[in-house]
């Protein structure tokens, strides 16, 4: 009963939701989004409360055990203080809350986000060794593609660009809609398996 | 205001027969491969290689006395078929990983991922006998910010050096953050995902790489649930349709260029 229950409602819903779709109905419309929207920030608020309390236990427990300590301290204040100052100060440009939010949230992002760049020759690096007649073809469309995007391309060969175009379109772009096709029918086959009910991992298992 | 009383009133939205038409035909072919008797005899399945290694990334973690970092990526939320997938994974990797004795870390930026996980891995563990080796607090949210869920993952894999790393679910921008970092401490990786801009970024990075449809059929897979695997089957009849109709397309578009009627 315990596993009945959720997968009554889910495939009520999941049925709901595929033939709601195809209805531009102004009530179709408005219980689409009541399940889609609505219901789900719903779920969301009560398991985000859930998530910190996970969150602030685990924390808790590891500091206690002396285990990443500085981290963990770290990542505590992050989640106490900020509540606090939103409440204590508003959220108005110039606040508190505001102003650690662009001076330390925004800039440790971008920080995160610049590890990227390094990351991407690193892997490229690695992939683009030309050592067989795959990888060949795979570094001679990545350097079409690199000397078109950079300014000297015009300069070498005025048909670069039309080149890089060509890659894009054509071989790259049949070999994405494949993968697109094949993504779209297992999105497909498994969202029946849940609303038939065939697939019950989501539930816990089986029994 | 004319569109909107049109709206109002139609129930049926008659540019979106085609993809009804569709829907239609592939519930058909999966119900019917499902559930017909013949259609689930056994057939073969073609191997792969990804999912045939998680057994050895296992065994790897359990030999090196390290643990397993199991994540489904920021992209996604427990909506989409893709983490769906992913927890049916998860249920096998929890299993195998309760039955060896290995430690198992899921960290997620949803905290109702984190509530689905928790329950399958628990399942997982009770069904192999071993519920007593349940780490319950390894299965934690980090944070719903991306780049805040990059940097604790990555944290996490630099300070817990584990042996073997899966990345399956929807991935964006801090695929490559992730996948190199584990390269760098000389993980095992299984990677999948639903995006195709950051499967070039895993097949580069990682061992091995669920491509699309793959990480949807590794349930059927794993399992070996002939119902499952006749989902699977369905999905390869569909493809076939789909490539004999675009033939078809093709060449009435090539005989009549001006021709649009299978655009509504």
């Amino acid at each position: 009963m315990r596993r009945r229950i959720p997968q009554i409602i889910c495939a009520f819903f999941g049925v709901a939701v595929f033939v709601l779709y195809f209805s531009p109905h102004r009530i179709a419309r408005a219980i689409n989004l009541a399940i889609v929207n609505d219901y789900f920030q719903i779920i969301f608020a009560f398991t985000l409360l859930v998530g910190v309390i996970s969150f602030f236990k685990i924390n808790l427990i590891s500091i206690q055990r002396g285990a990443d300590r500085s981290y963990r301290l770290v990542g505590l204040l992050g989640l106490v203080s900020m509540p606090v100052l939103a409440l204590g100060w508003g959220l108005r440009g110039g606040s508190p809350f505001m102003w650690v939010f662009e001076n330390v949230q925004v800039p440790m992002q971008a920080t995160v986000f610049a590890l990227l760049a390094f990351f991407v020759a690193s892997a490229s690096f690695r992939g683009f060794r030309a050592r067989s007649t795959q990888a060949t073809i795979l570094l001679l469309s990545a350097l079409i593609m690199l000397i078109s995007r950079s300014s000297i391309g015009d300069y070498i060969w005025q048909g670069i660009p039309d080149a890089a175009e060509w890659v894009r379109n054509y071989p790259s772009m049949s070999a994405r809609r494949a993968i697109l096709i094949g993504i779209g029918l297992g999105s497909l086959t498994t969202s029946l398996r849940v609303i038939i009910g065939i697939e019950r991992t989501w539930l816990g298992g089986e029994k | 205001m004319i569109l909107v009383s049109i709206a109002d009133s139609v129930w049926f939205d008659a540019a979106k027969l085609p993809t009804l038409v569709f829907a239609i035909i592939a519930i058909a072919i999966v119900l019917y491969t499902t559930f017909h008797r013949k259609s689930r005899e056994k057939f073969k399945v073609r191997e792969i290689s990804g999912l045939s290694a998680v057994e050895d990334a296992i065994g790897r973690a359990t030999e090196m006395n390290r643990p397993i970092l199991y994540t489904p990526g920021w992209g996604g939320d427990i909506q989409r078929p893709t983490t769906i997938a992913s927890m049916n994974i998860l249920s096998h990797v929890a299993a195998k990983t309760a039955r060896y004795d290995c430690r198992l870390v899921f960290p997620t930026h949803d905290p109702v991922i984190m509530s689905v996980a928790q329950e399958v891995v628990k399942e997982s563990y009770a069904q192999s006998g071993h519920s007593d080796r349940l780490r319950l607090d390894d299965i934690q949210y980090v944070t719903s910010s991306q780049f805040g869920y990059a940097a604790a993952v990555e944290g996490m894999i630099s300070r817990l050096k584990p042996a073997s790393i899966f990345l399956l679910g929807t991935f964006e921008a801090e695929s490559l953050i992730l996948a190199e970092t584990g390269n760098i401490e000389g993980a095992i990786q299984i990677a999948g995902t639903d995006s195709t801009i950051q499967l070039s970024f895993f097949i580069v990075a990682c061992d091995y790489t669920l491509i699309g449809e793959e990480l949807f059929a590794a349930s059927g897979y794993l399992s070996g649930d002939p119902s499952i695997l006749a989902s699977v089957r369905a999905q390869d009849i569909l493809k076939v349709l789909l490539v004999v109709a675009l033939f078809i397309a093709m060449i009435w578009v090539s005989i009549n260029p001006d021709s649009s009627w299978w655009v509504m």
